[in-house]
This record gives C-alpha cells, sequence and structure tokens, in this order.
C-alpha cells in the first residue's frame, strides 16, 4: 500500500501539488480528477452497453436464431445493455464526469463540498459493474446463466422466474450504483447551495448548475424508493423469505411496478436535465448571445423535476388500472410537453439573430434539439393511454426512448465532450476526425431507430429474439445503421488517439478557446485548469446579463 | 490562478484511503450478501473450497444440512466496514479539532445532514407506501380482477378481520415510551454541552445511547414472539404479505435505531475524550438530528401499523 501523506501535508503549503499516481487516481479527494475518471469509467461501460446492443442488433438482422443460443440469452443482453447504459454509462458521464468536472468551477468554487464522499461516490461504481458483469456467469434460470427479465426487473421474472443468484448480484449491483448517486447528489446540492461564489445569486447560477441541483434532488428523491422497493425483492427471493409481490399470499406483483416506476420516471429526467444544461451553454456560446429566457430555463426544468415525480404510472397502462386513473397519468404526463417545450423554443430564440458558428459542440446540440424533439413528439402519442394500448412493449416504445435518451442525452454526453475536452485537456481536437465522428453517429442512430418506429407501429414486440419474416426489411435496415454507428464510435476513438499523441504537440489551447460567446467562470482558467482553482474566490459583478 | 496562497474557508481535504476501501469492503459486503442469501451453488468439478465458502448460508441458519462457511464473507464484509468508518470518522473528528470546519464548512455539514435525512425519509416512504396499498387497497382492487373473485383462497386476503396483530398497548406502547424518552435525553445531553456542564452532557448522551439498545433488544423480543406465540401457529414473515411488510418496515427501522445508536456512541466516545465544545459540536448536533428522525419515523409505525390496523384484528 502506497503510504498516505498526514492530513495537511500536501496542499496546505504549496496548493498545486499533485500527489504520486496511486494516491492521485486511488486516492483522490480532488474534484476535477474524480471527474475524469467517472469520463473513463463512462466510455468503458459504454462499449460494454454498445457491444451487448450491436450483438442483439446483428441477431436481428435476419429471422430466426443466428448468434444467441436461445431467447434467454437474448434477453440477457437486453436487460443488461438497459442497465449498463443507464447507470454505468449516462449517469456517471453526465452527472460524475461533467458534473464534478464544471459545477465547482462554474459557480466559483475550489472543489466539492465532500471530496471524500465524492471519491466514495465513484469507487461504488466500478464495484457496482462487477457485480452486474459477475451476474452474466453465474446461474439465473434453468434456460441459462443471467438474468433475462428487462431493465425493469418486474415480478414474477425476478423472483419466482430467476431463481438463480443471477439477479441477486444485480440488486446488490443496483444498490451500490444507488448509494453511489445518492451521495452524489447529497454533494451536489450542498456544494450548490452552500459554496457559490461572492456575488453569484442563484439566479445568476449557469444554467448547467441548475441542471444538476435539480438532478440532484431528484436522485435524493427517487433512488431511496428503488433501494427500498430492490430490498422488497431481494427478501421476496429468499427461500422462507416475505410475500411483498406473490399473490399467493396477498402480495401484489403490480405494487413493484408503482415503486419501479416512482424511480423509474424521474430517473428519465435524472439523465436528459444535464443534458438541458449542456446544451444551453454550447447554444448560447456558439450563438454568441446570452440565452433567451434565462429564468424560464431554469424554472422549466425544476418544473420537468416536479412534475417528473407524478406522472409515473404511464409507463404501466396496460397492467389494468383504472380508466380514471388513466386519465390522470395521461393529463399529468401531456403537461410535460409545455417546460419542455418552453426549452425548446428558447434555445431557438437563443439561435434568432444570433452570429452562429457551426462548430463540432455546436453540431451535436443542434442534432440534440432536432432529435430529442422528434422523441418528444413520439412521447406525446405513446402519452396516450388508448394509443398506447396498441403500441405498448412494442419497437415503437424502443424507438421512442432511444430518440431521447441514445440520441438526447447521449448527443448531450458528446456535446459536452467536444464542448470542454480543451478545457479538460489543454489540446483540442482533430476537427476532421470529429465531423466523421459525428456524422457517421448522427447518420448511424438515425438508420438504426427511426425504422423502428415503422416495426413498432406494425406490432413488433421488445425483448423478442426472432421475429416473422415481414419485418425483415427494416430490421435489416436498423442493423447496417448500428454498423454505421460502429464506425463513428471508432472514429471518435480515433479522435482520442490523435489527440493524445499528436494534437498534445500541436493543438495546445488557451484559457478561452471558444471566444467572446463562452462566458461561463471555466473559460476565466487555463486548459486545463490548476489542481486547485480559485485560490482567491472570483467576484461576480452585480449585472443583468447571464 | 494556482501559485498563491489559500483564501478561502473552504476545506480542501488532501487523499485519503477511506472512499476507496469502501469500495472494497462493499465488494466483499455485497458477494457476502449473495452467498449468504442465495448462495452459488456449486457445479460440477467445483473445488471442496469453493464449496465451503460459496454455499448458502442462510441454510446452515435454518438448521440444513451441509457444512458451511457462506457467511464467512458477510462478516468479514461487515468489519472492513466497520474499520473503514472507525478510520474515516477518526480523520473528520481530527480535522474538526485543528479548526479545519470553518462556520462555512460546517453550514456545508448540517446541509449535507439534511440531505441525508430527505433521502432516509423517501427510504422509508417506499415501506410505508407498500404498507397502505396492500393494507388500503387490497380489497378495492380484488373486486375488479376476476382471478381473484374466482380463486379467493389462492389470493389469501391479507388484511381481513382475524388476523391477529401484535397488541399496541404492550411492548410497542413501551417502545414508543423509551424513543420519546430518548428524545429527552438526547436534548439534555445537547443543553449541557451549550451550558459546558460536560458530566451532564456525559450522562445524557450514554442514557440515550442506552436508551436505544433498550429499543432494539426490545424489539427482538417482539420479534420472537410474533415468530413463536402466533395463535395460528405459522410466523408471519413468510406466511402473508401483511407480515411481510410489518416485518421489514419495522425492521428496517430497528436497523436505523441501531445505526443511530452507533451513531450516539462515537459521539458520546468523543466526548468522553474531550472533543465538543460548547460553540462547536455539529457531530453531536447531527446524531441527535439523526436520532429524531428515527423517533418520528416510530411514530408513525406505531400509529399506523400497530394502532389503526390492530384494529383489524378485533
Amino acid at each position: 500500500m502506497v503510504a498516505i501523506p498526514e492530513t495537511g501535508g500536501y496542499g496546505a503549503d504549496h496548493d498545486d501539488g499533485k500527489p504520486g499516481f496511486f494516491a492521485r487516481w486511488f486516492y483522490s479527494t480532488n474534484h476535477k480528477d474524480i471527474g475524469t475518471l467517472y469520463l473513463i469509467f463512462g466510455i468503458i461501460s459504454g462499449l460494454i452497453g454498445g457491444y451487448l446492443s450491436f450483438m442483439m442488433r446483428l441477431e436481428l438482422m435476419e429471422p430466426g436464431f443466428q448468434y444467441f443460443a436461445n431467447g434467454h440469452d437474448f434477453n440477457v443482453f437486453a436487460s443488461m445493455h438497459g442497465l449498463i447504459m443507464i447507470f454505468f454509462m449516462v449517469m456517471p458521464a453526465v452527472i460524475g464526469g461533467f458534473g464534478n468536472w464544471f459545477v465547482p468551477i462554474m459557480i466559483g468554487a475550489p472543489d466539492m463540498a465532500f471530496p471524500r464522499m465524492n471519491n466514495l461516490s465513484f469507487w461504488l461504481l466500478p464495484v457496482a459493474l462487477i457485480c452486474l458483469l459477475i451476474s452474466f456467469f453465474v446461474p439465473g434460470t434453468a434456460a441459462g446463466d443471467g438474468f433475462g427479465g428487462g431493465w425493469v426487473m418486474y415480478p414474477p421474472l425476478s423472483t419466482s422466474g430467476s431463481p438463480g443468484p443471477a439477479f441477486d448480484f444485480i440488486i446488490i449491483g443496483l444498490l451500490a450504483a444507488g448509494f453511489s448517486s445518492i451521495f452524489g447528489a447529497i454533494n451536489f446540492i450542498t456544494t450548490i447551495l452552500n459554496m457559490r461564489a461572492p456575488g453569484m445569486t442563484l439566479h445568476k447560477m449557469p444554467l448547467f448548475a441548475w441542471s444538476v441541483l435539480v438532478t440532484a434532488f431528484l436522485l435524493l428523491l427517487a433512488l431511496p424508493v428503488l433501494a427500498a422497493s430492490l430490498f422488497m425483492l431481494f427478501t421476496d427471493r429468499i427461500d422462507g423469505g416475505t410475500g411483498f409481490f406473490d399473490p399467493a399470499m396477498g402480495g401484489d406483483p403490480q405494487m413493484f411496478q408503482h415503486l419501479f416506476w416512482f424511480f423509474g420516471h424521474p430517473e428519465v429526467y435524472i439523465m436528459i436535465l444535464p443534458a438541458f444544461g449542456i446544451i444551453s451553454h454550447i447554444v448560447s456560446t456558439f450563438s454568441r448571445k446570452p440565452i433567451f429566457g434565462y429564468l424560464g430555463m431554469a424554472y422549466a426544468m425544476v418544473a420537468i423535476g416536479v412534475v417528473g415525480f407524478v406522472v409515473w404510472a404511464h409507463h404501466m397502462y396496460t397492467v389494468g388500472m383504472d380508466v380514471n386513473l388513466k386519465a390522470y397519468f395521461l393529463a399529468a404526463t401531456l403537461i410535460i410537453a409545455v417546460p419542455t417545450g418552453v426549452k425548446i423554443f428558447s434555445w431557438l430564440a437563443t439561435m434568432w439573430g444570433g452570429s452562429i458558428r457551426y462548430t463540432i459542440p455546436m453540431q451535436w446540440a443542434l442534432a440534440f434539439i432536432f432529435l430529442f424533439v422528434i422523441g418528444g413528439v413520439t412521447g406525446v402519442m405513446l402519452a396516450n393511454a388508448g394509443v398506447d394500448a396498441y403500441l405498448h412493449d412494442t419497437y415503437y416504445v424502443v424507438a421512442h426512448f432511444h430518440y431521447v435518451l441514445s440520441m438526447g442525452a447521449v448527443f448531450g454526453i458528446f456535446a459536452g465532450f467536444y464542448y470542454w475536452f480543451g478545457k479538460m485537456s489543454g489540446i483540442q481536437y482533430n476537427k476532421w476526425l470529429a465531423a466523421a465522428h459525428f456524422w457517421l453517429f448522427f447518420i448511424g442512430v438515425n438508420v438504426i431507430f427511426f425504422p423502428q418506429h415503422f416495426l413498432g407501429y406494425n406490432g413488433m414486440q421488445r425483448r423478442v429474439a426472432d421475429y416473422p419474416e415481414a419485418f425483415e426489411l427494416w430490421n435489416k435496415v436498423s442493423s447496417y445503421g448500428a454498423i454505421i454507428t460502429l464506425i463513428g464510435t471508432g472514429f471518435f476513438f480515433l479522435m482520442l488517439l490523435e489527440a493524445f499523441t499528436i494534437g498534445r504537440k500541436t493543438r495546445r489551447v488557451g484559457d478561452n478557446y471558444w471566444g467572446d460567446g463562452a462566458t461561463t467562470l471555466e473559460w476565466t482558467l487555463s486548459s486545463p485548469p490548476p489542481f486547485h482553482q480559485f485560490n482567491t474566490l472570483p467576484r461576480i459583478e452585480d449585472t443583468d446579463e447571464h | 490562478m494556482a501559485g498563491h496562497a489559500v483564501e478561502h474557508d473552504y476545506h480542501l481535504i488532501p487523499p485519503s484511503p477511506w472512499p476507496f476501501l469502501s469500495g472494497v469492503a462493499c465488494m466483499v459486503w455485497g458477494l457476502g450478501m449473495v452467498v449468504f442469501f442465495a448462495g452459488l451453488q456449486p457445479r460440477n468439478g467445483d473445488s471442496p473450497m469453493k464449496e465451503f465458502f460459496f454455499s448458502k448460508g442462510l441454510d446452515t441458519l435454518q438448521g440444513k444440512e451441509g457444512a458451511s462457511g457462506g457467511w464467512i464473507l458477510l462478516v468479514l464484509g461487515s468489519l472492513f466496514a466497520a474499520y473503514v468508518m472507525f478510520g474515516w470518522w477518526r480523520d473528520v473528528a481530527r480535522e474538526s479539532e485543528v479548526g479545519d470546519h470553518t462556520p462555512v464548512v460546517d453550514i456545508g455539514l448540517r446541509y449535507g445532514m439534511i440531505m441525508f435525512i430527505m433521502q432516509e425519509a423517501m427510504f422509508f416512504v417506499g415501506w410505508f407506501w407498500m404498507f397502505f396499498e396492500l393494507g388500503l387497497f387490497h380489497k378495492m382492487r380484488a373486486k375488479w380482477n376476476t382471478d381473484v373473485l374466482e380463486n379467493a383462497p389462492a389470493y389469501a386476503d391479507s388484511m381481513a378481520p382475524g388476523i391477529s396483530s401484535i397488541n399496541w398497548a404492550g411492548l410497542p406502547l413501551m417502545n414508543t415510551l423509551i424513543l420519546l424518552l430518548s428524545g429527552c435525553t438526547v436534548t439534555w445531553a445537547h443543553h449541557a454541552l451549550i451550558h459546558n456542564d460536560r458530566k451532564g452532557a456525559k450522562w445524557g448522551l450514554g442514557l440515550t445511547v442506552l436508551l436505544g439498545v433498550w429499543f432494539v433488544i426490545m424489539q427482538a423480543i417482539e420479534y420472537l414472539e410474533a415468530f413463536h406465540g402466533r395463535t395460528h401457529g405459522e410466523p408471519w414473515l413468510s406466511t402473508d404479505a401483511y407480515g411481510s411488510a410489518f416485518f421489514l418496515a419495522t425492521g428496517f427501522h430497528g436497523l436505523h435505531v441501531a445505526i443511530g445508536a452507533i451513531f450516539l456512541f462515537v459521539c458520546w466516545a468523543r466526548l468522553m475524550r474531550g472533543g465538543f465544545k460548547p460553540e462547536k459540536h455539529f457531530g453531536l448536533e447531527a446524531a441527535a438530528w439523526y436520532w429524531h428522525f428515527v423517533d418520528v419515523v416510530w411514530l408513525f409505525l406505531f400509529a399506523f401499523v400497530y394502532i389503526v390496523f390492530g384494529f383489524n384484528a378485533l
């Protein structure tokens, strides 16, 4: 074990002295280093999750079984793809990665409020991911190893339907990931409420910090309910255990769906809200205008967060709910379109009359707005309980939530990555490689997911490894899209490789490489910023500009 | 920015091993949980070592056949976690003593504790939601569900009259009084410390810890009675959903009482070693907040789980 510096040893006398390699990356208490760890972790998880989805697309290229031994294995891939992409790719990248890197800097703080707990949040995630990966290789059902009951884990598929220890590992892993997020949420809320620089009132705070604040509250209030429902599953699975979800004991499997979606719907906003924040900064920077309707943008996110807690049962229209209940959830769900519309129109109004530069991050941001609107519109379709009775659990739903997540949240992540890559590394990306990444990805994901609307509308079910021949054409197109996306992802890694080998010698960037449009505090620091920034706190002038 | 002296009051912390070690402890503990409760079924050709360490620990507890060391990982993980908690807490206490906790850091700690209690509250919202759903809407759901109507016996109506619940006026009332009294003693300790009456503070805090332990013991006695003394003969936990909700909701509350008691015990130990000052003792205040929180959760449990649904048994 590496020697641990005594309290006050380093950092007390000279503030930019970095600790040694092991202490720096394993015992870190620096928000930028932890943010970097999160980003690397997100990329690794993204590769695992991406591999799972690519195998599914290969299998679905033609009717019949090609690559998978049976439907169970396919469903294991589908379930794990969902869990890994949500808990280990999007959330770590967008909240842990960019949140850690830029929230303290944007509000003018030297670090997070609880630097040690910050590192705990990170180190629980590899533990959780290892648990999920173990579950691939331990017995699930008689059909094979792993858990194939979908990322939503409904009982009885997750109780009597999956007796092996595979699902127990998933429960433990998700509990670890959940606690990681709860600690992270406590940290972000405390940092934002307590450590803003002098003069930075809440109503002057950058929108990304606002988005993380709202997200942190969603995490804080939604995840404990998931933890409770996971404990219920865990005890239900024990021999001679409880019967919360077992009708034979007077329990109710539908109750799990309520508890799960009470967490699950805010979770959707947890993934997309930080992306909203990132997009706001990018649109404003490259239109060289302050964001249109700043306060409306901030409170639209608050409204989305609040309403997001009372719409959960729109995921369960087909469980046999009372029709009045359906009417309520339908109306409440449609109301979310209002604050979301405020955001979309404010982005358009920000660009209106601006001097727009189509840089790589701006391209991602514009693609985000375009594709998120498509996903939002299909969401309005699905919110209608009557229409949903037809479309429930079809590929239409798959297309919908991949348009808002795979193209919303992930495009937001890439937009932020290219926007801040120079700030984080001190190296500018190669714009030809970045452009190739963007265009291949943009075309690829659209080719994957747009035909899935047709498939779903024609009645193709989710979570099937085999399908009638009538669906072959669009499935084939969709799988070609996966190949295009894979090549695009290859360009992303090529871009990284080039940047850290050739680019580090030739394309060093200064403090503010985006020019006048970039007004937040991170652009006042060097690229990369010093190990500890703001030894003298910045002072925010009393102006009306945001 | 870099290279000149720190001019702010925030607390920058040097690298610390505890978060990483917490992750390792969590890994061992998680593996232990799965092994203990589910077991990793041995496959053909597994070594006896693996069979020993990875077979289901719960079976041994329930007196089933087979030698098993399935509990070892869980115990190791818990001990590891306890060690990490000790080290982490010790570092925080030392930092407080050398004055790292400036007023602004102190406010941050308060925010953090409030947020932590909020998430604990949402955790219990999950359990109460389950409890009320089973208690209030069970029959309502059965009305439209023809499957329930046609197979009534298969859907044992958990809240039907005739199910005996624990008599609220017995142990539960006693437990309520214990917790309310402990709320008084912790306030006594707090005020004694503020007025620099360290002896009073030590007594108040020590009594609070003892009352907490007493509560947990009483709860354990109640569980034993619920397991063995039921008129219908079978333990609740595994016979119906009401029993499940009862045991898990009160059980997690009991766990939180134990956590709160440990928190208070740490404060007591710090007090005995000369820690805390009349004007600065947030560790103690946080423990008191947490203690009042578990107190309030108990009042809800007492009112609804014991009293209101107790009437169902009449």
